[in-house]
């Protein structure tokens, strides 16, 4: 961590990716006698030395439970966990730490919005408003809550190149709507949508917006106050944190007015046969022990792109995107599913007549990482009327030459697949 | 390019997966689909079955060059054979794609011998067993399901599952992988 700073400070912009390569430990490998080539960055990204570290140093110095002993471990842990949560607050730029839910994952946040906000506000006819590109955890809970109140899902269309159809979005907007549930980044296309004006025009009807944040934190600054959306999920481990720990981002006047989620301990105010009170925000969704040390390497991680800048990040994601998108345009037979103007450093392709699984195995035993199938995406897969992409995801320590060993790879399937 | 991938890619399995042989619906015979949420692969198998007698089978759906190009060359070796020689060919099969074993008394597998690369690639030895399970949902008593079906029945192995459209909302999967 030092050692970054460091960098940081006395050479400002410089983004060294080499450098950035060392704090991993995990990617100094072979994998089958290859040198590790990691282009799965958007299943879940690999974990810095500093966020690996963090998490053993709070087990073996500062862990106890928090929020409910008054020896000093609990002191400190509890202080360490809420630190964490400030962390957040300041980097999705939220008003308030009450704003700041820690939960499991990225789909267990637009659950908790599910249950509590939407088994409360919906009713027969009322309707919510997606897209096609949306991950499954950003469908199906909302399915179900469809289902148990009557309501029904609307679903805005994108044009070929992956971009939402805004008139259609405007168009399906109605006094029905009673929530928008949105990608920020499209997990299997890498579009970044236009939030600015799908939020104000929800709101311009009254209508709250969940942003589901999952593919865009790694890529994008993120100000929750100026997208002045009204929910933002995103889980840690593809933002360089570990795994089972995620965030949901609510405006509090709406989180003090929905119910609680999970029920049992930490969460409550009192309780007594007759009658429970609820604590106050943000406990109120946390039932139950929480991921204490996920919350720290998050905290960990947080520090880690922090000292980067996410605007660094950025800078660097779209040039190897847009170098990735050149070399693998140039490859015979392959076709990007994909192509929006705005775009994070997601690459998905199809090999014509190559099953992508097969893509996905030759580059394997090549030590090249990527992710091949429907990316938990089947409603886009049917609009592009495909089974699957093969995916490359990029990270902030993915280099030119990874992209040059994944077009050479790309050699090697059009040799076996000839 | 390794020398497993030459061998999990052997050019019959390719040139099987490029032009499936029996690739076609066959009517009013039972059949049943397999699919692996994994990875999408699906196939629906149909077998014209007499008695003990596979008279014909075929298969229609898609997926990668090992399911594909197994299911083509399932139907050519199983077309005619008896229950008993193909339960007998299945199991040679299986121990190949698993183990690498080649079994030494008969039935022989033929070309199927190409698949024995699979057992260096773990998470392909399903793609490759994928056409035998359901097909083996099809002709394993007691009750083939004949399609159109609303049932959800298992394949063998328990990677098959049936698309279930739901009451309200576009149709969705009844088992979503991420």
């Amino acid at each position: 961590m030092g050692r970054v700073h460091t960098a940081i400070s006395a050479a400002a912009p410089a983004f060294d990716v080499q450098s950035m390569r060392a704090d991993f430990p995990i990617l100094r490998q072979t994998v089958y006698g290859k040198p590790l080539v990691y282009l799965d960055n958007a299943a879940t990204a690999q974990k810095p030395r500093a966020v690996i570290e963090a998490m053993a140093r709070f087990y073996a110095e500062d862990y106890a439970n928090v929020h409910r002993s008054v020896h000093a471990l609990s002191e400190r842990a509890t202080q360490t966990y809420e630190e964490a949560r400030g962390k957040v607050r300041r980097f999705l730029n939220a008003r308030d730490d009450r704003e700041i839910i820690f939960v499991r994952s990225t789909t267990e946040a637009i659950n908790l919005v599910a249950h509590s906000y939407g088994r409360t506000r919906l009713g027969p006819g009322d309707e919510i408003v997606l897209s096609v590109m949306e991950h499954h955890s950003n469908i199906v809970p909302w399915q179900l809550v469809c289902q148990d109140r009557g309501a029904v899902l609307r679903v805005v269309p994108i044009t070929d190149d992956g971009e939402l159809l805004m008139e259609e979005y405007a168009r399906l907007l109605s006094s029905r709507t009673k929530l928008v549930a949105m990608a920020h980044v499209s997990n299997a296309l890498g579009t970044i949508n236009p939030l600015a004006p799908i939020i104000a025009m929800a709101h311009a009807r009254q209508i709250p917006v969940l942003i589901d944040g999952a593919q865009a934190v790694p890529h994008l600054p993120v100000d929750v106050q100026a997208l002045n959306c009204d929910f933002y999920a995103f889980s840690g481990h593809k933002l360089y944190g570990p795994s089972g720990i995620g965030v949901l981002y609510g405006k509090a006047d709406l989180l003090e007015a929905m119910p609680p989620y999970q029920s049992g301990g930490e969460m409550i105010s009192s309780v007594s046969f007759e009658r429970t009170t609820y604590d106050r925000l943000p406990y109120k969704f946390e039932a139950g022990t929480p991921h204490i040390a996920g919350a720290v390497g998050l905290g960990a991680a947080l520090d880690y792109v922090g000292a980067l800048g996410m605007r660094a990040i950025a800078a660097h994601d779209r040039k190897l995107l847009a170098y990735a998108t050149n070399q693998l345009s140039r490859v015979p037979r392959v076709r990007l599913i994909g192509t929006a103007k705005e775009k994070v450093g997601v690459v998905s392709f199809v090999v014509a007549g190559v099953h992508p699984h097969d893509v996905a195995t030759v580059l394997d035993r090549e030590g090249i990482a990527i992710r091949a199938g429907h990316h938990c995406a089947q409603p886009l897969m049917q609009r592009f009327a495909i089974s699957g992409t093969a995916r490359a995801s990029l990270a902030l320590y993915n280099t030119r030459e990874d992209i040059d060993a994944l077009v050479a790879g790309l050699g090697e399937v059009l040799e076996v697949f000839a | 390019m390794s020398n497993e991938v030459r061998d999990l890619y052997r050019e019959i399995v390719i040139e099987h997966s490029k032009r499936p042989r029996n690739f076609r619906k066959l009517e009013s015979v039972p059949a049943a689909e397999g699919y692996n949420p994994l990875c999408g692969d699906r196939v629906t198998v149909y077998v014209d079955v007499t008695g003990e007698q596979l008279n014909d089978i075929a298969f229609e759906g898609s997926g990668c060059a090992v399911c594909v190009g197994s299911a083509s060359m399932m139907t050519e070796i199983l077309k005619g054979k008896s229950r008993e020689e193909a339960a007998q060919i299945f199991d040679s099969f299986r121990a190949l794609v698993t183990s690498g074993a080649q079994v030494s008394c008969p039935p022989a597998l033929g070309d199927l011998v190409a698949f024995a690369g699979v057992r260096a690639f773990p998470s392909r030895i399903k793609c490759a067993l994928l056409p035998w399970e359901t097909l083996w949902r099809v002709i394993s008593p007691p009750h083939p399901d004949p399609l159109p079906s609303t049932s959800s029945g298992q394949a063998l192995g328990g990677e098959g599952t049936h698309f279930a459209p739901s009451p309200s909302g576009p149709s969705t999967p009844s088992r979503l992988r991420s």
